[in-house]
């Protein structure tokens, strides 16, 4: 291990480190633009100069290899005046337009000019000024502002692994842009925003609406996809103004996709803010008196075995112990958490798990996709996937899921769609299971698309004698058999056993039994995304924070608190338990959603056993341990799960999203959503034959 | 001057030669022959790349459009605009400026009767201002196509055009009649070499 010595003190660090990133370990900060520790070095902005004894010019540290006795200094008037040279020479074509410039008050360029810049300027020459371009709706640009250090496009062809961003032209005619004016086309194109270093790319809907200083910042964990990426919610007074990703190694690095960063308008719109009950066929206000009167009424006159209750995709684990601990009280036997009705099977945790866990993605050799698009599904994931792919070394196909031909951002071979592949694969006959056979940490992720329908769980059965077959258990730690979920909810849901008791119906149970009068009575948690056509005139309790499909066909709608307004907990896909935070008050009347069922059990006699959230919070680990272990991983033991049989022919599933950027009520109720929407079914029918 | 067209495709010959580029590179390393292959498409194309043409050679390359865009554009010998049948570019760097390559341009502006960056109406000329062109020895000079021609003064760049205009092929190289870039007033050493080789030994 190289040994040097920086301004004075000696460390000794890894081989391979810059001598930029052996002065972090140090604790010295070096300035930087062009340089960002998950993207290539391009070594372009000059501003990490150093002194390097014995060398003739000051070195660029995020370039420079560490090497054994080299003599670093860091804060010499030597080297302040050289970063002052570079700052001087930045700063020539840069306007001071900071007062208008939506990056002010978190803008490196500003920060660094603090400690580098200097109180006027030498240039008398004209300032360049470049046209802005249209990066689609998410991005606005003043390119004027760019100081050329190419972090974007380097995240573009990097890690996103949509390369349609580049550096056109020379010397000072050089710019940033695609070329062509075109949108950009990556799920994850809002992180270009946090790596701008300065103002010239911002985010386009939160352009001129609030300054950093004025926001309040709170950690919490994003649930518009199941990844459970960890965020912070930038709130002033109850309104979000923005979300930005927080950085967990472990599940998203430092990215979030565009929905969960720009779907926050959804936040304000089309919320209810008050209980409804359906007087005469007309939703009307009530009370929450009035609102749980109707629905005491109901479940009065109602068998217990005729009252039914289903989780929707963002629904808290708190809320769903309450709900589930409710009905059981009430004495009826269905509740399920699966709207979307896939055949996940809760016997065993391991097959419903991300068990290979995000990061582990890293350490695979091989990859099977069954019946998923993880590009629309969990774009941070796919970008994962990707980067183990940019690697070398690792095989990936897709059975169904996408189509042929279809952009994953990485290589892969299409095997068709056809179930017969899968028997194939699990008999070891497919050359791809050769490859998976042949790798030591081979890994599978099957989709949500896959498991739907009534051979939903053959699908799950044979995916887990793909997995054994194929060796991907029991190598040691490594388990390659993974769901990828496509709601927050779901995986908290089947840990806590939010599943049809015995002789209880399932989802498509409970909507052929209410077409055909056998149910009185369904509770909706935030359920949005089921045929509510098939409720027949059973009586529709919805309890959610937007008037989405649930809240239109509901009897009794009770207002419920959005992932940014209650202290709640979610299970991402891996399994991790993680908690999100109150940022923002419900709006009106609405409350936090496991009072709104605490507050209901009473009404309706069944008083449930908890009073604030630590006790709810003790409930959960009682029903699932799980819940004690926070932010982590827990590995699941392998078990029997899924149906045995062959599958009668037929194809894998699609990908269960069809618009990444609506996909629940949040995502529906935003205007910026909306225009995405817009503008990539727009720029399919302007493509030119040289995209994708 | 026409629009640029919405596609390109290369003449079989031209498609020929671009495998033959192509084949230079090893396995893998494709993308190096986007040079030669942008050359190509401009040759092809009138002296000029429209985007269509970018395109087309990114596909046979298989590689992102934006990076032929960004070779093309940085590149200033890839014209992204139409060009004249005669591309005139007049070098102006420090030498040729020395040596009077203020006439040069001057006399180019009279007989063409267009400015730098412009384009005479009937297409046949385009005038440009071109950074240091290597020729140092014999400046003034400009290029015209890809012949250079050198010692160049107001007069003889006139003849060199209007001999153009009336397409006849004038003598490229030095104006002056000296070869190559020999001393300008003869030579100065080596003058028996090949005539008394007798006496050499």
């Amino acid at each position: 291990m190289p040994k040097l010595t920086i301004n004075g003190m000696e460390i000794e660090v890894e081989p391979g480190l810059t001598v930029l990133q052996a002065c972090e370990l140090a604790g010295i900060e070096i300035p930087r633009f062009c340089y960002h520790e998950r993207l290539s070095v391009a070594g372009n902005c000059r501003m990490c100069l150093v002194h390097m004894e014995r060398a003739p010019k000051p070195v660029a540290s995020c370039a420079m290899p560490v090497g054994e006795g080299m003599v670093i200094e860091t804060d010499t008037p030597e080297v302040r005046k050289m970063r002052k040279g570079v700052m001087e020479f930045l700063l020539i074509n840069h306007p001071l337009d900071c007062p208008i410039c939506d990056q002010g008050g978190e803008c490196d360029l500003q920060d660094q000019a603090m400690g580098y810049g200097t109180d006027r300027g030498r240039y008398l020459e004209n300032k360049r000024a470049v046209k802005d371009k249209n990066l689609g709706p998410l991005i606005k640009t003043i390119m004027t502002r760019c100081i050329h250090c190419t972090r974007c496009i380097r995240f573009a062809t990097e890690v996103a692994g949509v390369q349609e961003l580049g550096a056109t032209g020379r010397g000072e005619n050089m710019e940033v842009g695609t070329y062509v004016e075109k949108a950009l086309t990556s799920e994850l194109s809002g992180n270009m925003i946090d790596l701008c270093p300065v103002g010239a790319l911002t985010s386009k809907p939160y352009a001129f609406t609030a300054r950093p200083w004025e926001l309040k910042k709170t950690e919490s964990i994003d649930v518009l996809d199941a990844v459970g990426c960890n965020i912070r919610v930038d709130t002033r007074g109850a309104e979000v103004m923005r979300i930005l990703p927080r950085i967990n190694e472990d599940v998203n690095e430092e990215w979030i996709s565009d929905k969960t960063r720009f779907a926050c308008d959804g936040l304000g719109r089309q919320r209810l803010d008050q209980p409804y009950v359906r007087r005469d066929g007309k939703l009307e206000p009530a009370t929450w008196d009035e609102a749980f009167a109707a629905i005491a009424d109901k479940v009065k006159a109602s068998a217990p075995k005729k009252i039914a209750a289903i989780a929707g995709d963002m629904a808290c684990a708190e809320s769903m112990m309450a709900l589930k601990d409710l009905m059981t009280g009430l004495g009826t036997p269905h509740i399920d958490c699966r709207q979307d009705g896939t055949k996940l099977d809760a016997s065993s945790r391991s097959g419903y798990l991300f068990n290979s866990t995000i990061a582990g993605i890293g350490g695979a050799d091989a990859l099977l996709l069954i019946g998923t698009n993880p590009r629309i599904e969990a774009p941070v994931l796919n970008a994962r996937i990707r980067k183990r792919s940019i690697r070398g070394g690792f095989q990936v196909a897709a059975v169904g899921g996408v189509e042929e031909g279809a952009d994953l951002t990485y290589d892969y071979e299409h095997l068709g769609a056809d179930t017969g592949v899968l028997h194939s694969l699990s008999e070891g006959k497919h050359p791809f299971a050769k490859v998976l056979k042949k790798t030591d940490k081979a890994m599978l992720v099957i989709g949500q698309g896959a498991l739907t329908g009534p051979d939903g769980g053959k699908v799950l059965g044979l995916a887990r004698a793909i997995a054994e077959s194929c060796g991907m258990v029991n190598k040691g730690a490594w388990n390659g058999f993974n769901v990828l979920h496509t709601a927050a909810a779901r995986v908290g849901g089947l840990d806590l056993g939010f599943l049809p008791g015995r002789d209880g119906y399932d989802v498509e149970g409970m909507l052929s039994a209410a077409e055909s009068g056998k149910l009185d009575m369904v509770y909706l948690l935030g359920a949005d995304e089921i045929d509510m056509s098939r409720l027949g005139s059973a009586f529709v309790v919805y309890q959610g924070h937007h008037g989405d499909a649930g809240a239109h066909r509901a009897d009794v709608v009770l207002p419920g608190a959005a992932y940014t307004e209650k202290n709640s907990t979610f299970v991402n896909t891996e399994g991790r338990v993680q908690r999100t935070h109150l940022a923002a008050f419900p709006p009106g009347e609405a409350r936090e959603d496991w009072t709104i069922v605490r507050a209901l059990s009473d009404v309706l006699g069944h008083t449930l056993a908890y009073n604030d959230l630590s006790e709810v919070r003790g409930r959960l680990v009682e029903a699932n341990p799980i819940f004690l272990s926070l932010d982590e991983a827990t590995p699941a033991a392998w078990g029997d799960f899924g149906e045995q049989g062959r599958l009668g022919g037929g194809t894998v599933g699609s990908t269960a999203i069809d618009n990444f950027y609506m996909t629940d009520p949040i995502s529906r109720a935003s205007a910026t959503m909306a225009r995405c929407t817009e503008t990539r079914s727009g720029g399919q029918q302007d493509k030119t034959g040289t995209d994708g | 001057m026409s629009g640029a067209p919405e596609t390109f495709t290369f003449t079989p010959e031209n498609a020929e030669a671009a495998k033959s580029v192509i084949a230079k590179y090893p396995d893998g390393w494709h993308e190096s022959a986007v040079m030669p292959l942008l050359d190509l498409a401009q040759r092809q194309h009138d002296g000029w790349l429209p985007r269509a043409a970018m395109d087309a050679v990114a596909e046979i390359l298989s590689m992102p459009p934006i990076r032929v865009y960004e070779v093309a554009t940085f590149y200033t010998m890839y014209n992204l605009q139409p060009v004249g049948k005669h591309h005139v570019q007049v070098c102006t760097n420090l030498p040729c400026w020395l040596r009077g390559s203020e006439d040069v341009v001057g006399a180019c502006r009279k007989t063409l009767g267009i400015d730098i960056g412009m384009t005479t109406e009937n297409g046949m000329f385009t005038l440009s201002e071109a950074e240091c062109l290597g020729a140092c020895a014999n400046a003034p000079m400009m290029q015209i196509g890809d012949d250079y021609y050198e010692d160049l003064d107001a007069d003889s760049t006139t003849k060199v055009l209007k001999l153009l205009k009336s397409g006849g092929k004038p003598k490229t190289g030095s104006q002056t009649g000296r070869h190559t870039s020999e001393p300008a007033g003869g030579l100065t050493s080596l003058k028996n070499l090949g005539k008394d080789e007798g006496e050499a030994k």
